[in-house]
């Protein structure tokens, strides 16, 4: 199990994959907004979205969980 | 002489513009979105008014409501700062139509220099050397590596109506500008609502180097000398200073007498600045023209001991320069750092709270500030907070000030590059002078992750 942390504050511009869905190591999961600029964030190891934690719009801080990765 | 002015932005370059108008005696204009409303530009207004959400979309960008907010105070101009609406040539036809001046040049100089690929050909029938490329965008990927074949890799891909470094990218073989071409056009189309691309020979170990020039609504134009913009991240600004540290008085003047030239060639009026690329040999080539205030003029006003935005009220209020190029004297040299809100390793951006602000303070010492020593630094705008300014009587004087200025200069509860700006000028390259666009890829490796 691997959780997905934001890697700087800002807000959830898109979700880019879906609870269920299987991904592979450096895929884009989410891609956060901050300062006009877009930061994606990737998996770190291939598996399977378990959770989702955020939703698009939401303002998450530097290190906020964004998806569980199993 | 205009009256009273509405200031079309926010952060330090509002709060600039406000201090130039109360020192000639004009009323002021505030327009903030909801984040702002707390900002320090908000409070030193003579009134300000709230322009509802917090995305700029919502609040800079809303030319309706700007425009509504001027009409009912009464104002006779806009100053548009710098980014926002102060290059959307739609806005400043607006601003005609509903009888405001736009202080700016005219609707249709921005639209022309706006458009790379335009500006490219305006330029090039002024007599400017330009970088070898394409004149006209570019049909597709087969077509941009048919044109890189032909003037050589590697070469510069970007966006017709970049800016800020979106849709530009370097490329140095077929491969690499087959996947970059079509990424950078998606990003040009997301971000300008233009895909056009082009491409250009890539100058290896660039200095960026611009002019700036001042020009009346009656023909007449000087320049205001350049500025050295080379030390960038991203393809963004990080440190300015004028003089150049490597240009000679012949390319010095010759780069005015064209800039001049170029700008009387296309019937320019108020601030504007021409970017150059400058090669090792100091062969200069234009790369675009801002027809703004830029974020770096400070440097320029404390060489010549001119005040830019006061400059740009007086030709607009349709008075003529009142100096000429002899008039214009260069003293000294000055520095300019960004400070901006993100974290030094990353460049990530950094928003959140200030919970101390110490400023430096002493001889040669600038300050143009968006923040204060409590101000919630918003993730909704541009990541940089203040400028810092130093100035002495050479550049080793000037380094020397502006080191000992970032080693007192303290912001907590956010992170900032203040660590980051230290390191560059501390660097034994900078005093020597050797900043290529590549200084900190180059020569601040330990920085960056």
């Amino acid at each position: 199990m691997a959780e997905l942390k934001a890697s700087m504050a800002g807000s959830v511009w898109k979700i880019v994959a879906k609870e269920g869905q299987s991904v592979t190591d450096g895929q884009d999961i989410v891609i956060l907004e901050s300062m006009k600029m877009e930061i994606p964030i990737a998996a770190e190891e291939a598996g399977t979205i378990k959770e989702l934690k955020v939703n698009e719009g939401d303002f998450v801080n530097e290190g906020d969980v964004l998806a569980v990765i199993e | 002489m205009i009256g009273k002015i509405l200031i079309a932005n926010r952060g330090e370059i509002a709060s600039r513009i406000i201090r130039t108008c109360k020192k000639m005696g004009i009323s002021t204009v505030a327009v903030h979105s909801e984040a702002d409303a707390d900002a320090p530009f908000v409070g030193l207004a003579d009134e300000s008014y709230s322009l509802g959400g917090s995305r700029v979309q919502e609040s800079y960008l809303n030319v309706e409501k700007i425009l509504e907010i001027a009409k009912d105070t009464g104002v006779e101009a806009i100053h548009p700062g710098y980014g926002f609406l102060s290059e959307n040539a739609d806005f400043a036809r607006s601003c005609e139509k509903a009888g405001l001046i736009f202080i700016g040049p005219k609707p249709e100089v921005i639209q022309q220099m706006g458009n790379k690929v335009e500006a490219r050909k305006k330029m090039e029938q002024a007599g400017l050397p330009l970088v070898p490329g394409f004149s006209r965008p570019l049909i597709d990927a087969a077509e941009a590596a048919a044109v890189a074949e032909r003037i050589g890799y590697p070469v510069m891909l970007k966006a017709a109506a970049g800016g800020g470094g979106i849709g530009m990218q370097a490329v140095s073989n077929e491969d690499e500008l087959s996947k970059a071409f079509e990424g950078n056009q998606k990003r040009a189309q997301l971000f300008f609502g233009n895909g056009d691309m082009f491409i250009e020979k890539l100058i290896e170990k660039p200095r960026h180097i611009e002019i700036q020039v001042m020009a009346d609504s009656f023909g007449n134009a000087v320049f205001l000398w350049e500025r050295e913009c080379s030390v960038q991240r991203r393809h963004q600004k990080v440190v300015e200073e004028a003089p150049s540290s490597f240009l000679d008085e012949e390319t010095r003047n010759k780069m005015g007498a064209a800039a001049v030239k170029a700008v009387k060639a296309i019937g320019y009026s108020n601030a504007g600045t021409l970017e150059f690329l400058v090669d090792a040999d100091k062969n200069f080539y234009f790369l675009e023209m801002n027809t703004r205030l830029q974020v770096e003029h400070p440097v320029t006003e404390e060489i010549t001991g001119l005040d830019l935005v006061e400059q740009q009220i007086i030709i607009a209020s349709g008075k003529k320069l009142d100096f000429t190029q002899d008039d214009i004297k260069k003293a000294g040299h000055s520095i300019e750092v960004r400070i901006y809100a993100e974290d030094p390793k990353t460049f990530y951006p950094a928003p959140g709270t200030i919970t101390s602000l110490n400023l430096p303070n002493g001889d040669g010492i600038r300050h143009e500030l968006a923040v204060h020593g409590t101000s919630v630094v918003s993730h909704f705008y541009d990541p940089m907070i203040a400028k810092l300014v130093v100035s002495g009587e050479s550049r080793d004087k000037a380094i020397e000030r502006l080191r000992a200025a970032l080693d007192n200069y303290k912001i907590e509860g956010i992170k900032t590059n203040l660590p980051l700006l230290l390191e560059i000028i501390s660097h034994d390259a900078f005093s020597k002078g050797d900043t290529t666009t590549d200084f900190i890829d180059k020569y601040i490796k330990k920085l960056t992750v």
